[in-house]
């Protein structure tokens, strides 16, 4: 198929349905609305179900329903909504439903503002909702990862039977590219787990509910292997130029973008600079980066926010390296110059 | 051979055992004279008489009857409080062949709940809810719920519930009742054997009209809860007689047939 001009929130629908997804159940926020509004189209041309939930508590339980009769099930907002859903996160993880919610993060807290932040990082990487679970995160920086990691996401939520998150940013929701969809897929069968409201599933329990210490203690133990093993298999992040890099910058999504001009910039005036980009945000490369910290001489990490997954960084590189921050917030982007100035003045001059 | 044939056989969509409970697995976990046990009981007959335990999934909300999976031999869902509604929601619609009932205390319906209730049933959505309104919060141990009297006290409303302070009782049927959508809304009691022999018809009757089509069906039990009460079972089947059905009042407040 020939490559489509999309926006990215229009591009997660496409390629949902084509992953085989018919249900989606949402509440309009800016900057995530396109995604209902496609969906409102795409999901009942596919023969699936789409409803405007009363809030994103409402639909978030409508995942959860969905999810329990074991069919591929969505659902996508922002900041405010996603802060509403996190009782929703708990339940699901702790009952083991796969489900894929996109969020478009905005400016915040409170109201904040629609543009573009990575203020939500702590929210969705560390799990907002209560009790030990975690949900797995996948970082777009394009159009086309929206569509790609879209897709992926309902595959590693059958894989681990947990929420997974597409964390995207305004910008990358509402900016248009040319995407290569990925082929339609059949809808799968529902997992032999589900309660379909047939007799060969009657016997079936979705629940969250462990009543005896040793028996909730049992269910966590599985779910922390269930997320060992994502850690193992599950890794991505993208490496740009750090073979012979010194100083290593650190940014997802939107800023990964705007980090390969620094380095390209950087490289023009003699300074070794390389990317890693972190694609999962949970499981995190953390082994990549601490294979990094035995030789590069320092880390930059950039973000949208006021240090965020900077913390996860040092964790990472153990007090080897010096790990220095720049963050924006508010819905400014950094420029590749003032990138550029700040690891001069701050890396360099120290050096 | 038994001589004679019994009369009160447990219904056969409730489990031989209820191995789900860890342990008394003939008996249920609610307290003696529970309200929840005799819905429990009518609602197995009604899913018995239509023929319907192989397509049932059933709902259990938070609250005393959170573990009504450990009776049902049907498929369950347990869902978070006051969301059985949106979850019965999209189990319905993604599964339109399945019987999809919600199984809601007052608290989890009418307080925390209210939101997803009120539009599941504007949506008229094919699913049948059954309210069971104990006017108190039970599992949590005897606070004020949205259905609590008049001058009841609670642990949270110690001198009394008041108008003025906490506001009236929710009349659950008659505000679904302004709603266009519904299909069937009708108020019953478990105040005495007529009350739940009515009881026990209107429960098959709103699952009837899921398995026909008619549309969204809500059922409103008054109930006891004798424990948190601090009554005995007898001493609040007549609460439920006098007092209960004088601010709720019984009927049908709804029937549209499909
Ligand atoms: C979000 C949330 N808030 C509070 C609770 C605690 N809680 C459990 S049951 C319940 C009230 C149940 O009362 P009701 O719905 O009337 O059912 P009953 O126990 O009387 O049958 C509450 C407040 C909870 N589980 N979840
Ligand atoms: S506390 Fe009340 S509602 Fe709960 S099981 Fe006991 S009698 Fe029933």
């Amino acid at each position: 198929m020939a490559k489509q001009l999309a926006k990215g929130n229009e591009a997660a629908v496409k390629a949902a349905v084509a992953a085989g997804c018919r249900a989606f159940y949402g509440y309009p926020i800016t900057p995530a609305s396109e995604i209902a509004d496609a969906a409102a189209v795409y999901f009942p041309a596919a023969g699936g179900v789409f409803l405007q939930a009363e809030s994103e508590v409402a639909a978030i339980n409508m995942v959860y329903g969905a999810a329990a009769t074991g069919v591929r099930v969505m659902s996508a907002s922002s900041g405010p909504g996603i802060s509403l859903m996190q009782e929703g996160f708990s339940y699901l993880a702790g009952a083991e439903l796969p489900c894929v919610v996109v969020d478009v993060m905005r400016g915040g807290p409170g109201l904040g503002n629609i543009l573009p932040e990575q203020g939500d990082y702590h929210q969705v990487v560390k799990g907002g909702g209560h009790g030990n679970y975690r949900t797995l995160v996948l970082a777009p920086d394009s159009v086309q990862e929206m569509a790609d990691f879209t897709a992926l996401a309902f595959d590693l939520a059958d894989e681990y039977r947990n929420p997974v998150v597409v964390l995207a940013d305004g910008s990358i929701g509402q900016m248009m590219e040319p995407v290569q969809f990925p082929a339609p897929r059949p809808v799968r069968a529902a997992p032999p787990w589900a309660v379909t409201g047939e007799r060969a599933t009657r016997h079936n329990l979705i629940t969250s509910i462990h009543l005896e210490a040793e028996d909730l203690e049992g269910h966590l133990r599985s779910l922390e292997a269930k997320y060992r093993r994502a850690e193992q298999r599950e890794v991505r992040a993208e490496s740009w130029r750090i073979e012979d890099a010194e100083i290593i910058l650190v940014g997802y999504g939107i800023v990964g973008r705007i980090l390969k001009a620094v380095v390209g910039q950087g490289r023009h005036h003699g300074l070794a600079l390389g990317l890693l980009r972190p694609i999962t945000l949970y499981p995190f490369p953390k082994a990549r980066l601490r294979a990094l910290a035995a030789r590069a001489q320092a880390f930059v990490v950039v973000e949208l926010s006021n240090g965020q997954m900077v913390e996860d960084v040092r964790l990472a590189v153990e007090g080897r390296r010096p790990v220095e921050f720049l963050g924006r917030m508010g819905g400014s982007l950094p420029s590749a110059e003032e990138v550029l100035a700040f690891v001069e003045e701050e890396v360099f001059s120290h050096a | 051979m038994p001589e004679y044939a019994p009369v009160h056989a447990k219904p056969h969509c409730f489990y031989e055992r209820y191995e789900r409970k860890a342990e008394l697995q003939h008996q249920t976990h609610y307290c003696p004279g529970c309200g929840h046990g005799i819905v429990h009981k009518l609602l197995a007959q009604a899913i018995d008489g239509l023929g319907i335990q192989d397509r049932t999934i059933l709902v259990s909300p938070v609250g005393c009857s959170v573990f009504a999976y450990y009776y049902f031999d049907v498929g369950n869902i347990q869902v978070a409080h006051g969301r059985a509604p949106a979850v019965a929601t999209a189990v319905k619609r993604s599964r339109p062949e399945s019987i999809v009932i919600s199984y809601q205390g007052d608290g989890d319906l009418a307080a925390i709940g209210s939101a997803e209730i009120l539009h599941a049933a504007n949506r008229g959505e094919l699913i049948t809810v059954i309210f069971v309104n104990n006017a108190i919060y039970g599992m949590t141990g005897g606070q004020m719920a949205p259905t609590t009297l008049l001058g009841m006290k609670t642990t949270t409303s110690p001198q009394g519930r008041t108008a003025a302070g906490e506001g009236f009782p929710i009349h659950v049927c008659e505000l679904l009742a302004s709603l266009e959508a519904p299909a069937f809304i009708e108020r019953v009691a478990l105040g005495n054997n007529q009350q739940i022999m009515r009881a026990a018809r209107v429960l098959r009757r709103a699952l009837e009209n899921q398995v026909k089509g008619a549309g969204f069906s809500f059922v409103e039990v008054l109930a006891q809860c004798p424990t948190v009460w601090g009554m005995q079972p007898v001493e609040a089947q007549k609460f439920v007689r006098e007092k209960m059905t004088g601010t709720f009042a019984l009927g049908n407040f709804r029937d549209r047939r499909g």
